[in-house]
């Protein structure tokens, strides 16, 4: 403390009696961003711990819901190592058009100051994205609940992240093709491709692989905590303010308008998402309500710094009421077991809201223009971007999957399912009481 | 001796429980059980997806007493679990062989 306050007093001392000799290093660091970015990491890390644990933990079966919650918060040690040693490297440093290079391994390179042209400190950069690295892995586990091996899982998701995500995220934020200045500069402010529609389309092929839960669709697996998931979901709509407003990297006009169209679209979302449970299944249900707020937080993701506000009202309650039509309609058609709706939430829900960004688009927002405004360029540039995305994962996915089944396994025994993961996989027991 | 098994509507309990202290049987086990006879269950729908539920909450209190307290013992539980809707419940009254007051051994009526 005392050197930094005696430099800081000097500093304009020597500026009024030496101005030429001020000219020394000056940093670029504004304290209001830093600040505001390290808060909005904090908010995005308490996505996963305890939001998405909560709001998954809830929904499954009390015999499950320790494991559950397991696998989220081993994303947050996991990841957080992996994103240390090269993680952060592949996905940022500067690389091709694919994945980055080698530059920052092990955190070198990586300090105080901030990067060429940024008002944040490095550190603050490199940690705000790792919580996006530790939730997108953790966003998958909602499909393969209640059956998959806690081994299985860390293998599947350390060669996940470092297959998809990391080369997605260099992609799309770290200067790869689909940036600003590659050859297919897609809109995703926040990560609808990059996260939501990755982890959710690779979500489905896991499901499938892994297939359903013994007893679905015939035994009811019904939420045994409705009041957990409710707080999860909270959790998860305000720290959705650091996802969004905190893409923007500085604490500026257009965090704000981040923040206000993320909430927003969530508000519309769980109105879109009520009208049409109300008229199908007659009665508006909490678990509609949250699931429906997460479906428009999801669809605004990527579209958060870049329409207005009403824009936000529209995309929202369309999210609501469509993810409610994949998870009530399809998925009961399709048959196939998405355990939380990792697919019908989270991949479907990006999709739509990485397609409409390239309809709402709007100049006066941060200077993009989509379908609305007469730019059909972005809107297919987008639209294009998210089908790679589904492909992509998707294969990757199926590989990662063969691999990791033949060496450590993926599915519990019959046995271990039947009497719940908490003591097969973790020999422990929820409640007590 | 007899076993009265009464399985009851959950909120009647208290109904009951006072109807059995002002006849002055103090002494019964009470569980929190599920299950039907012809009442039917209800709706659940957790995202789209329909669940019968017919496997109801219900009370049931287990009261042993003397022979001869039994019909007065009965038509207290009765008369005060009936709401004359189905859901009711049903009482059902058994044999008891031995009954022994662990504190001090009374045994047979003198331990109820």
């Amino acid at each position: 403390m005392m050197p930094k306050l005696s430099r800081r007093a000097l500093l304009p001392l020597a500026v009024l009696c030496f101005p030429v000799a001020a000219a020394a290093q000056e940093s670029t660091l504004d304290t209001g961003d830093n600040a505001f970015m390290l808060i909005c990491s904090a908010l995005v890390l308490l996505m996963t711990g305890p939001g998405l644990a909560l709001f998954y933990g809830g929904l499954v079966r009390k015999k499950n819901i320790l494991t559950t919650m397991m696998q989220s918060f081993a994303m947050m040690a996991l990841m957080t190592v992996i994103w240390a040693i090269y993680g952060y490297s592949l996905a940022f440093a500067p690389g091709n058009d694919f994945i980055g290079g080698f530059d920052y391994l092990f955190m070198n390179g990586v300090g105080q100051e901030p990067q060429e042209g940024s008002t944040i400190s490095h550190y603050t950069f490199m940690v705000f994205q790792l919580m996006f690295a530790i939730i997108t892995p953790a966003l998958i586990t909602g499909a393969f609940a209640e059956r998959m091996k806690f081994s299985g899982m860390l293998l599947f998701m350390t060669l996940w992240v470092t297959v998809v995500y990391f080369p997605l995220a260099h992609m799309v934020w770290g200067g790869g093709f689909m940036g600003g200045d590659g050859i297919l500069p897609c809109l995703d402010f926040a990560g609808g491709t990059v996260v939501h529609a990755s982890s959710g389309v690779s979500a489905l092929v896991v499901a499938i692989y892994l297939g359903k839960r013994n007893g679905f669709p015939r035994e009811a697996m019904k939420p045994h905590n409705l009041p957990l998931a409710f707080i999860g979901a909270c959790l998860l709509w305000v720290g959705w303010f650091g996802f969004n407003a905190g893409s923007e990297l500085a604490a500026d006009g257009l965090a704000a308008a981040a923040f206000v169209n993320t909430h927003f679209a969530a508000a519309a979302a769980v109105i879109g998402w009520l009208v049409v449970e109300w008229m199908r299944d007659g009665k508006p249900s909490i678990l509609g309500g949250i699931t429906g707020a997460v479906a428009g937080l999801v669809a605004i993701t990527p579209a958060s710094g870049f329409v207005g506000p009403m824009d936000s009202l529209i995309i929202g309650f369309i999210a609501g009421a469509f993810c409610y039509y994949t998870v009530a309609v399809v998925k009961a058609k399709l048959g196939y077991d998405d355990s939380l709706d990792a697919f019908g939430v989270h991949g479907v829900g990006g999709t739509l809201g990485a397609i409409l960004t390239g309809v709402f688009a709007r100049e006066s927002v941060a200077g993009a223009t989509g379908l609305l405004e007469g730019n059909s360029q972005q809107f297919i540039n987008n639209t294009l971007g998210v089908l790679f995305t589904w492909v992509f994962a998707a294969i990757a996915t199926i590989i990662i999957l063969k691999v990791v089944d033949a060496i450590v396994g993926l599915r519990v025994e019959p046995s271990a399912e039947e009497g719940g993961l908490d003591i097969a996989e973790h020999g422990e027991e929820a409640y007590q009481l | 001796m007899k076993r009265i098994e009464a399985i009851i509507q959950p909120f009647k309990l208290d109904d009951v429980r006072d109807a059995l202290k002002g006849i002055g049987v103090d002494g019964m086990t009470i569980y929190d059980v599920r299950g039907h006879g012809r009442q039917k269950g209800h709706k659940e729908v957790y995202r789209g997806q329909e669940y019968e539920v017919d496997l109801l909450p219900k009370v049931k209190l287990e009261i042993v007493v003397a022979d001869g307290r039994v019909e007065e013992t009965v038509k207290a539980v009765v008369d005060a679990a009936r709401t004359g809707k189905i859901g009711d419940g049903k009482v059902f009254v058994y044999p008891v062989d031995q009954a022994i007051r662990i504190r001090n051994n009374d045994a047979d009526d003198s331990a109820l």
